[in-house]
């Protein structure tokens, strides 16, 4: 067990606490996640088979479809989007599907969140980019 | 950020509550990749388009944008491809259910004065930038496209972003528009001439899985043909995020860096071998398939001739489909190429495409097909196996 605070850059504000759930691969929300259930489809990728929904979903940026924004908005829509998102260095597509989505949205933390941020650790995200990681 | 007088009175809603939000979502996207300023754009291309992709919650979006009688600035505007053929749906097995929401994403698109070209190829279909020219383009293979075989700038836009530049006429000043961002950082020495398009689209999907937000510098690769570059970036776009490349003595760009800015990039060698690799990776190892999908990203003209000619005095076995933009198919049917094709047994296709139209009701396990990027979505998109082969292999094996 350990507590943990990171600072970043706050790009869609939210304050909320949840459950990481972290990868160090790109993810493309159009083909990689089915935005009714939330679930990781994308057949080679490590979060493959992970449930998204309610999760703070820590991966370095966006790869793949430019569709992947209105998949995040109709995420938000359907009830099956991510808490929040923390990206390495986000994208344009993520960034976009989130501020339409309102999904908080924080990027370039000074530590690497891939590397101390932990699946299933309790992370709790603030409006002006704290991030406060209990594992 | 430097916003003109106009700018600001498009953002003060000034113009009416639809520019206003375009430009709002144009001002947060500059603020976040610290924009400067923003610049004026030529031309934009908008994807988002498949009732199947962006479904209820994106259909009441675009109708509340078409509501607040906004009208695209850029005339040059394209759509990416929709669920269906607006001819031959029938034809595609669509339930009525489905053709008549995709229909009332298209007059949406029509009411903001997008042209509906529905294709993955503008650049095929009228909407060709030139080089230097500042554009917002959506559809991975197409950004990827205009950025390195046309030399057009823009970054990988969303669906969305690139209709509010459509709209508005801007785009934020960042990223891919500015030179520094341009130059290569990693020199990819290809040990092999690729022989065919997957050769060619499996090198792009294999590099954007390892450097997967890098500006690779490909040398080694001989002559590449329009086709195969188009296949290269689509592959590069869909395992990763890359959405330019230079390849040597062939792109726009590529004679702008010197020694010096390649003497700095990382190194790696490919062969033939790993790509093979990666393109059985990416394969079913069973020969057994139901039906060959050919045009992902849509055919050109060169394309279709080629499985044109080689259908003459064959008959398909299989399912087979081609898909293509409206524009080259008139071309094709001038040249007698699509009466070759449906004549075979075969069906050519416009406005749609295998990933973005729903075809899981056509109750196929496994489709073949030459496209790394197809066989990377369709798994997960349309829930079928993907077998990947050459174009002249597909058709072989079916006719």
């Amino acid at each position: 067990m350990g507590f943990l605070r990171l600072k970043g850059r706050s790009l869609v504000k939210g304050e909320v606490e949840g459950e990481a759930l972290v990868t160090s691969q790109p993810i493309s929300f159009f083909g990689g996640v089915n935005p009714k259930t939330g679930f990781v489809v994308e057949k080679n990728h490590e979060l493959y088979g992970e449930k998204v929904t309610g999760k703070i979903l820590v991966f370095p940026y966006g790869k793949g479809s430019s569709v992947g924004s209105y998949v995040l908005y109709a995420m938000a829509r359907y009830g099956t989007a991510p808490l929040a998102i923390i990206n390495l260095k986000t994208d344009p597509i993520i960034a976009v599907g989130c501020a339409l989505a309102n999904i908080p949205l924080i990027d370039r933390l000074d530590k690497n969140p891939l590397e101390t941020i932990k699946t299933g650790d309790k992370v709790k995200v603030f409006l002006d980019g704290w991030v406060e990681v209990e594992g | 950020m430097y916003l003109t007088r106009e700018e600001e009175k498009m953002l003060d809603g000034e113009y009416g509550e639809g520019l206003a939000k375009c430009m709002r979502l144009l001002v947060v996207l500059g603020e976040i990749f610290e924009a400067e300023k923003m610049v004026r754009v030529k031309s934009c291309h908008v994807s988002g388009v498949s009732y199947k992709n962006i479904g209820e919650p994106g259909l009441e979006l675009l109708k509340s944008f078409a509501m607040e009688n906004v009208r695209v600035k850029v005339k040059k505007t394209t759509l990416n491809p929709s669920g269906m053929d607006r001819k031959k749906w029938r034809r595609m097995g669509l339930p009525e259910n489905f053709v008549q929401k995709q229909t009332e994403i298209l007059k949406a698109f029509k009411r903001v004065g997008v042209n509906l070209t529905c294709s993955c190829t503008p650049y095929l279909a009228g909407n060709k930038p030139k080089p230097g020219d500042y554009v917002a383009w959506s559809e991975s293979s197409a950004t990827v496209y205009v950025n390195s075989v046309l030399g057009a700038r823009t970054n990988r836009e969303s669906g969305l972003s690139a209709l509010a530049s459509a709209i508005t006429g801007r785009t934020p000043y960042y990223g891919y528009l500015l030179d520094e961002n341009r130059k290569p950082n990693v020199k990819v020495k290809v040990k092999f001439k690729p022989s065919n398009v997957v050769e060619a689209g499996g090198l792009g999907y294999l590099i954007g899985k390892i450097f997967p937000e890098r500006v690779p510098f490909f040398s080694g690769l001989g002559f590449m043909d329009f086709d195969w570059l188009k296949a290269l970036g689509a592959g590069l776009a869909s395992s990763g995020a890359v959405t330019l490349y230079h390849v040597e003595n062939l792109t726009p760009e590529a004679k702008l860096f010197d020694g010096k800015c390649l003497a700095e990039a990382e190194k790696f060698e490919v062969e033939r071998e790993d790509v093979k690799k990666a393109v059985e990776d990416l394969s079913e190892a069973e020969e057994r398939f139901d039906a060959v999908f050919l045009g992902c990203p849509h055919y050109s003209l060169n394309q279709l001739k080629d499985v044109a000619y080689f259908l003459r005095g064959r008959k398909v076995k299989a399912k087979l489909w081609v898909f293509t933009s409206r524009s080259v198919y008139v071309k094709a049917k001038g040249l007698g190429y699509v009466g070759l094709i449906e004549k075979a047994g075969g069906l050519v296709l416009c406005d749609t495409c295998m990933v973005v139209s729903p075809l899981e009701n056509l109750g196929l396990e496994c489709v073949c097909t030459d496209s790394c990027k197809a066989a990377h979505y369709l798994p997960s998109t349309n829930r079928v196996k993907v077998k990947v082969k050459s174009p002249f292999e597909c058709l072989e094996a079916i006719s």
